[in-house]
């Protein structure tokens, strides 16, 4: 069943093109990510799926819906980018005021429990650090109960324990029966969390596949690894038609290219009496399938 | 209406927490009462004043001070954060209006202000022995008029601002023209008669004359209503017309 259903969706602010061309649809029960450099109109996406931002063109239906549609604020939960609270609001107050927003909410003590923030509850929000401010968010998100739940930059600013435990929760989350759309730049989250991707590039869908489907799409490439045992001329790996670029990452070099590419990288070291020292050969991945994709690395 | 007492609940607590602005809104006018009632020629009928006494002319100016405080000292700052801040767009993704929000504060700042003003009258009442408004219905309709002029002004002045700060800025810029006109410097009854001409037309000084003719038995007089719902309808609309959620 299809959840969301964005058509030919356009929004310009002023001369800017935020978002030229995006179609996609979300399947309930998935966890849908959405990937792109920034700028690339991810974000101006999901607050338009949101019902933040009136699209120029195009179309977006949510539960059937329009996401003007006051109704769906109790079946969507949203956790923004910058999203604040009052200062001097403290987090057990914060979860209680929009608890009762809500026709069913959640329980916000174990959502606090889940997410570490069970010992912060009487903090007021200014004095929390960026990691608990970004939780809170997260349970704000999820506290109504919500049908869906789109997420934008999730575990940014968390460090990485909290960001694998923020990706339990999630997991468990949509083990419940919730979508969720999620908006990332990071790799590691799309793959271990996203069931689908949609890589956005400056304002239009350049793929929409499997993480899996994603790498397996990409050119077949490979990439070698490995520290000479004395200097290599860029020029003599070259000359072989299987390589294609070389590059060098201090005292190692890297080799990418098709076909037999390791047998030869080792036949032109053979020739030279070189030996390669920590030699590995590495498979694509989806850092790799985005920078075929984009042209650019995600963290540009 | 239970989201609404909870979102008000929330603002008024959030409000005691800022202890310098509940201090100026909920004490100073109260403090400034009894300094000036604790100066003995202060207390005692002045030919100047047409037989009345100074302590008598401030307990209304105090009560302007109030409706000053809180309209535009505390609700532009307060305002303008919210939207810098991206509370009211938060709070657009959740089934709560942000306008139920605007309503809550409002609600919070009508609260401050009545509380803050029962206490300069009771004091004024029970340690200078100032009478308590005897037209109590013009004193109620004065107070109403005066805090609806100066909060369209405060609305406006935080639909513009494109932060908290800057709200506060151009609130303390305002706040001191008004209040010299509403009196805390000179009474209006001692200002030379152009000074009053030009208080008349003025929002603190229309309100301050509004609430005096009430402490003193009368209604409130027909000019200073009419320049009070001007400024309503004024500002009330530019308000609406230029405020930005986010």
């Amino acid at each position: 069943m299809t959840v969301i259903e964005v058509r030919n969706l356009r929004k310009t602010y002023g001369d800017t093109v935020a978002v030229r061309d995006v179609s996609l649809t979300v399947e309930a029960g998935e966890i849908f990510g959405i990937l792109g450099p920034n700028g690339a109109g991810k974000t101006t996406t999901v607050e338009s799926i949101a019902g933040l931002r009136e699209p120029d063109g195009g179309s977006i239906r949510v539960l059937g819906r329009d996401p003007g549609d006051r109704s769906l604020r109790d079946d969507v939960g949203v956790q923004l980018q910058e999203s604040a609270l009052p200062d001097k609001l403290t987090v057990r107050e914060a979860l209680e005021l929009y608890a009762s927003f809500y026709p069913e909410p959640g329980d916000w003590r174990a959502l606090t429990r889940e997410l570490g923030l069970g010992e912060k509850l009487g903090t007021s929000y200014a004095k929390l650090s960026g990691g608990q401010k970004q939780r809170l968010s997260i349970a704000l998100a999820l506290i109504g109960n919500p049908k869906i739940a789109i997420l934008d930059e999730l575990t940014t600013g968390l460090d990485p324990q909290a960001r694998r435990d923020t990706w339990d929760l999630i997991e468990g989350v949509r083990a419940a029966g919730v979508t969720i759309v999620l908006v990332t730049h990071f790799m590691e989250e799309a793959e271990r969390l996203c069931d689908r991707l949609a890589v956005i590039d400056r304002g239009e869908v350049v793929a929409l596949d499997t993480p899996a489907g994603l790498i397996a799409g990409m050119d077949t490439e490979q990439r070698i690894r490995f520290r000479p045992s004395a200097p290599v001329d860029d020029a003599l790996l070259l000359a072989r038609p299987e390589v294609r670029t070389v590059r060098r990452h201090g005292s190692q070099i890297e080799v990418v290219g098709t076909g037999n590419l390791l047998h030869a990288v080792t036949s032109v070291l053979a020739v030279n009496e070189i030996i390669a020292a920590d030699l590995r050969i590495e498979q694509a991945s989806l850092d790799d399938a985005f920078v075929q994709l984009t042209g650019r690395s995600v963290k540009e | 209406m239970r989201v609404f007492a909870k979102l008000t609940l929330t603002e008024l607590k959030l409000f005691l927490r800022e202890p310098i602005s509940a201090f100026f809104v909920l004490l100073f006018p109260t403090v400034l009462v009894v300094i000036l009632g604790s100066i003995p020629s202060f207390r005692e009928p002045s030919a100047d004043i047409g037989g009345r006494r100074v302590i008598d002319l401030y307990v209304s100016i105090a009560v302007v001070l109030t409706l000053a405080m809180v309209a535009i000292q505390v609700a532009p700052a307060v305002l303008a954060t919210y939207r810098e801040r991206g509370v009211l767009r938060r709070l657009a993704t959740t089934p709560v209006s942000p306008l139920k929000l605007l309503g809550a504060q409002l609600a919070m700042f009508g609260i401050t202000a009545i509380a803050s003003t029962a206490l300069v009258l009771a004091v004024g009442r029970l340690a200078f022995d100032v009478a308590l408004a005897s037209q109590f219905g013009g004193f109620v309709l004065a107070f109403l008029l005066t805090t609806a002029g100066i909060l369209a002004i405060g609305l406006f002045v935080a639909a513009v601002v494109p932060t908290g700060k800057a709200g506060s800025s151009v609130g303390t810029i305002l706040f001191f023209p008004l209040m010299f006109f509403a009196g805390l410097w000179t009474p209006r009854e001692v200002m030379p008669g152009v000074l009053q001409r030009i208080a008349d037309f003025t929002p603190l000084g229309a309100g301050q004359r509004a609430l005096g003719d009430a402490m003193t038995g009368s209604w409130p007089n027909l000019l200073s209503a009419t320049v009070l719902v001007g400024y309503v309808a004024v500002f009330g609309f530019l308000a609406v017309r230029t405020f930005r959620w986010s």
